[in-house]
């Protein structure tokens, strides 16, 4: 059994997932899209959770990430809701004509 | 066939990722979320992490997309239109996300040699399994995080309702 796979390679794969989730948020222009892409995040740094719980060989890695999936299903709900909220004030889901707040 | 998974749906994953990134349409974007989620819920396994697994499964690709594409079929959204603002961003995002990763590979790779090697469901499951430690952690030391969990998604529940209704 010489075909191990190294747990930086879990790492890097977790890296370029958080870069494309980071690449997207600032590329995309709809709401919901850039939403999506926070999601891509938590699950990248996620897969960091798992490897490195593997590694040490501890459970509370994954108890981490029970808690993350927890927070993220609750702001996932949250968000969506303010996103239909601003879709009804405003009629776009562009985030360029969002900008009440912008001096 | 621990390479062999990894290989197969770390590429799926990576593939989906940049077809979310290259996708004009929210609707595929979504989709192809669910692609990277449910080869992670496999990536999971592979580490030994049943629970997550199934939990990915049926919370991420199950509950959060379920609810995103019911959103974006509420809404209507159509393909997004390129403004002036995005430019900037393009400048801005290719060179910075490229820069994220080569600073997370280089520290992960450099430190490779100390991070040893993963072994087909790892350690964790030798003596009990995977989902009776997970509980008995949950239950017993983490009793009152997981309880206040209870409060954070019926608080989550409550806003969503009163942020999503109709004003009058």
């Amino acid at each position: 059994m010489a075909t191990v796979v190294p747990i930086s390679w879990y790492l890097v794969l977790a890296a370029v997932l958080f870069s494309v989730g980071v690449a997207s948020f600032l590329l995309k222009r709809n709401i919901i899209t850039i939403f999506m892409s926070i999601e891509l995040m938590l699950n990248a740094v996620n897969l960091t959770f798992v490897a490195f719980s593997h590694l040490w060989n501890h459970i509370s890695g994954q108890v981490f990430v029970f808690f993350v999936m927890v927070v993220a299903a609750a702001e996932a709900a949250v968000g969506l809701a303010i996103i239909i909220a601003i879709f009804r004030t405003r009629q776009t889901l562009n985030v360029d004509q969002v900008n009440l707040l912008k001096l | 066939m621990q390479l062999a998974l990894f290989l197969i749906f770390g590429a799926l994953a990576v593939a989906g990722a940049i077809n979310f990134l290259l996708q004009k349409h929210p609707i595929n974007s979504a989709l192809s979320l669910v692609v990277v989620m449910i080869s992670l819920a496999i990536l999971y396994w592979s580490l030994g992490a049943e629970f997550l697994a199934a939990a990915q499964v049926i919370v991420y690709s199950g509950a959060v997309m379920v609810l995103f594409v019911f959103v974006i079929m509420l809404l209507n959204a159509g393909k997004e239109e390129h403004t002036h603002g995005s430019r900037a961003a393009y400048l801005v995002g290719f060179p910075g996300a490229a820069a994220i990763f080569c600073l997370l590979s280089f520290v992960f790779l450099s430190e490779g040699k100390a991070l040893g090697a993963v072994t087909l469901g790892g350690h964790l499951n030798d003596v009990v399994s995977n989902i009776s430690q997970i509980s008995s952690l949950l239950f017993r030391d983490l009793l009152l995080p997981f309880e206040v969990t209870s409060i954070l998604i019926l608080v989550a529940i409550l806003g969503a309702v009163v942020l999503a209704r109709k004003e009058r």
